[in-house]
């Protein structure tokens, strides 16, 4: 792909979760950026993130969840991906992901381990996003993993 | 003396149906049948049935246009090919069933060796190959390029997929006829099916039609423009959306139950009428048509049964359901058999409104409650088509009915399945004289005229039927 193609990001509120707001203002932020952006909006089955990100050839999926069902919904999620082929997909999660007071380190852990390369914390700025996202891409030049199809 | 005049010609799989049209009092002159000889000479049954034309006019006018549509030879057999089934796969298969085609298969994925043979087996008449948004992926797209593109398929293709990936693909199909059309989901969930449809028209146009042999009646007619669903289908179109100064009926639903399957045709935007209703799923497009493929009166009428259930059956048609075995087991055998009694009068009635329930049911979207964190919410599949005011019933088994209200009245939606979109009070019209595929071919010469006829000529199934309409249909 020609370098002045712009990487495309699937983004999307997963499961029965319509807080929309957030996802929108990063959805806007990562398109001023230069990223094509594939909103899915509110009340996304994991599924439909996977089969837009296969058809539209993505580079990444960032998923947004508000509701606290966040552990629920992306069980699987990274399995899903390398069901479809995209076992290279990079993959974000963030928002309030559990219920409850849980140290932060710990809520991280439980998505890492789901798979994700990040998870973001409650009041992550848009900016440390965009800086994430530089980052992981330039890693993956580098060192490009088995490209998934 | 007549005015100038029209030939609507449907090269069918067991008739060639004529009408003869008045384009200045815009009537029906008359219609004619013959057989259909698409597997000898399809001219013959052409000339018998314009035999049969000129005893009921005394003698046949010169005629301004004599225009065609064919489901003959199987009708235009296509197989369509994407890449996730719920998108590009679904997009390529409405760009076809748009464009009046037999789906005879679909394909997503990585096509393998087994599916190419399978294509191959098909012997589809066009193939369709979808896959990735433009820029999207193109991977996969390519390698079903290359399959096809070694493989021992001779038929057109037409490539509707990433335009991005066009270039290698036209490499990988070389020595193919194929052509390039826009994209059918040019971005993610965005439907854009008409430039497939044309494509596939086109190709019929100036191929399959010669390829089918159904060009060896070009004595006889002028041009055989689109297969016969296509006909319909804009026929539906010129009747809901009116032409020039005259409006149409608006919104509307055409249902045509045959021997082998049931079609339905939607003219209606089907958005959510309810404010706050989610919609899921690929955009639904405004002129839709579906195939019920196990919905036929005949072919299919153990397929019917199965599915309604021989007791419901039984007891619609107040029949034994040991009566109503034997007898669908005689029609799947015997699939040119009209009713020959009471009994079995009773039984197509009782299929036919069993296959159009179905078929309804199937065309029309429907709703659901989601629990989200905020209480529930509405989320919509498919379209909504409980606010169209019109269905119109069309095909011999509507035509030849004597009770055609009691076959359509069973689409309507009802109390027991509130989460069914279906029409919920519509008025309905008979398409008695098998108009609509006529004023469709019509409407690509005079659509004013056609327009004028499909209004005057489709009747409320209440309006008396004469015996001379009976024994003509």
């Amino acid at each position: 792909m020609p370098a002045t193609t712009p990487r495309t990001i699937v983004t999307g509120v997963i499961g029965s979760d319509t807080h929309i707001v957030g996802n929108r203002i990063l959805s806007m932020a990562l398109e001023k950026a230069g990223y094509k952006v594939v909103a899915l909006g509110a009340l996304t089955p994991a599924p439909e993130f996977v089969k837009a990100a296969v058809e539209t050839n993505a580079d990444a999926i960032l998923v947004s969840s508000l509701y606290g069902q966040g552990e629920l919904d992306c069980r699987g999620f990274r399995e899903l991906c390398i069901e479809a082929g995209l076992d290279a997909i990079l993959l974000y999660v963030g928002g309030n992901l559990i219920v409850g007071k849980h140290p932060w380190d710990v809520v991280e852990r439980i998505f890492l381990d789901m798979g994700f390369d990040r998870a973001a914390a409650p009041g992550m700025r848009v900016e440390t996003v965009l800086e994430w996202l530089a980052q992981d891409f330039a890693a993956r030049e580098r060192a490009p993993r088995r490209q998934a199809g | 003396m007549h005015g100038a005049a029209a030939l609507l010609i449907d090269f069918g799989s067991t008739y060639t149906k004529l009408r003869a049209i008045d384009l200045d009092r815009r009537i029906v002159l008359a219609s004619g049948q013959g057989p259909s000889t698409v597997a000898t000479d399809i001219s013959v049954g052409m000339r018998v049935a314009l035999e049969d034309l000129g005893r009921r006019l005394g003698r046949l006018p010169q005629f301004r246009y004599r225009l065609g549509s064919s489901s003959a030879a199987g009708g235009l057999r296509m197989v369509t090919v994407g890449l996730v089934r719920e998108l590009t796969a679904e997009a390529a298969r409405r760009a076809a069933l748009g464009a009046g085609a037999k789906l005879v298969g679909t394909y997503a994925y990585r096509l393998t060796a087994a599916d190419m043979a399978s294509i191959l087996a098909l012997r589809p008449d066009i193939l369709l190959l979808a896959g990735g948004t433009d820029g999207g992926n193109s991977e996969v797209i390519l390698h079903n390029a290359r399959m096809l593109g070694s493989s021992a398929l001779d038929c057109p293709i037409v490539y509707a997929g990433n335009r991005a990936a066009w270039d290698s693909a036209k490499d990988l199909l070389a020595g193919k006829m194929a052509v390039c059309a826009e994209n059918v989901m040019p971005e993610f969930n965005v439907l854009n099916i008409e430039p497939a449809r044309a494509a596939i028209r086109e190709i019929f146009l100036e191929r399959i039609v010669h390829a089918k042999g159904i060009d060896r009646a070009r004595d006889e007619c002028d041009a055989v423009l689109m297969p016969t669903p296509a006909a319909v289908m804009d026929g539906a179109r010129l009747l809901a959306d009116g032409h020039g100064s005259t409006p149409g009926l608006g919104e509307l639903v055409v249902i045509d139950p045959g021997g082998a399957t049931t079609d339905v045709h939607s003219v209606a935007s089907g958005q959510p009428r309810v404010p706050g209703v989610v919609q899921r799923g690929l955009p639904e497009p405004r002129v839709k048509r579906t195939v019920e493929g196990d919905l036929g009166m005949r072919h299919n009428a153990a397929a019917i049964g199965e599915m309604a259930g021989i007791p419901a059956l039984a007891a619609d048609a107040r029949l034994p359901e040991g009566t109503v075995s034997r007898l669908i087991g005689e029609l799947a055998r015997d699939v040119d058999r009209l009713p020959r009694d009471a009994e079995e009068r009773a039984l197509d009635r009782a299929l036919g409104r069993a296959a159009l329930r179905c078929a309804m049911k199937r065309h029309c979207g429907s709703v659901e409650t989601v629990y989200t964190a905020l209480g529930p919410a509405t989320a919509q599949t498919g379209k909504d088509l409980s606010g169209v005011e019109v269905v119109v019933g069309t095909g011999g088994v509507i035509a030849h009915s004597r009770a055609p209200l009691e076959l359509l009245e069973t689409v309507v939606a009802v109390p027991t399945e509130p989460e069914s979109l279906r029409p919920r009070d519509p008025r309905f019209l008979v398409d008695r004289e098998y108009l609509l595929y006529a004023c469709g071919l019509l409407a690509q010469a005079e659509p004013e005229a056609a327009l004028e006829l499909a209004l005057k000529y489709l009747k409320a199934p209440t309006e008396v039927l004469t015996d001379d309409i009976v024994a003509n249909g």
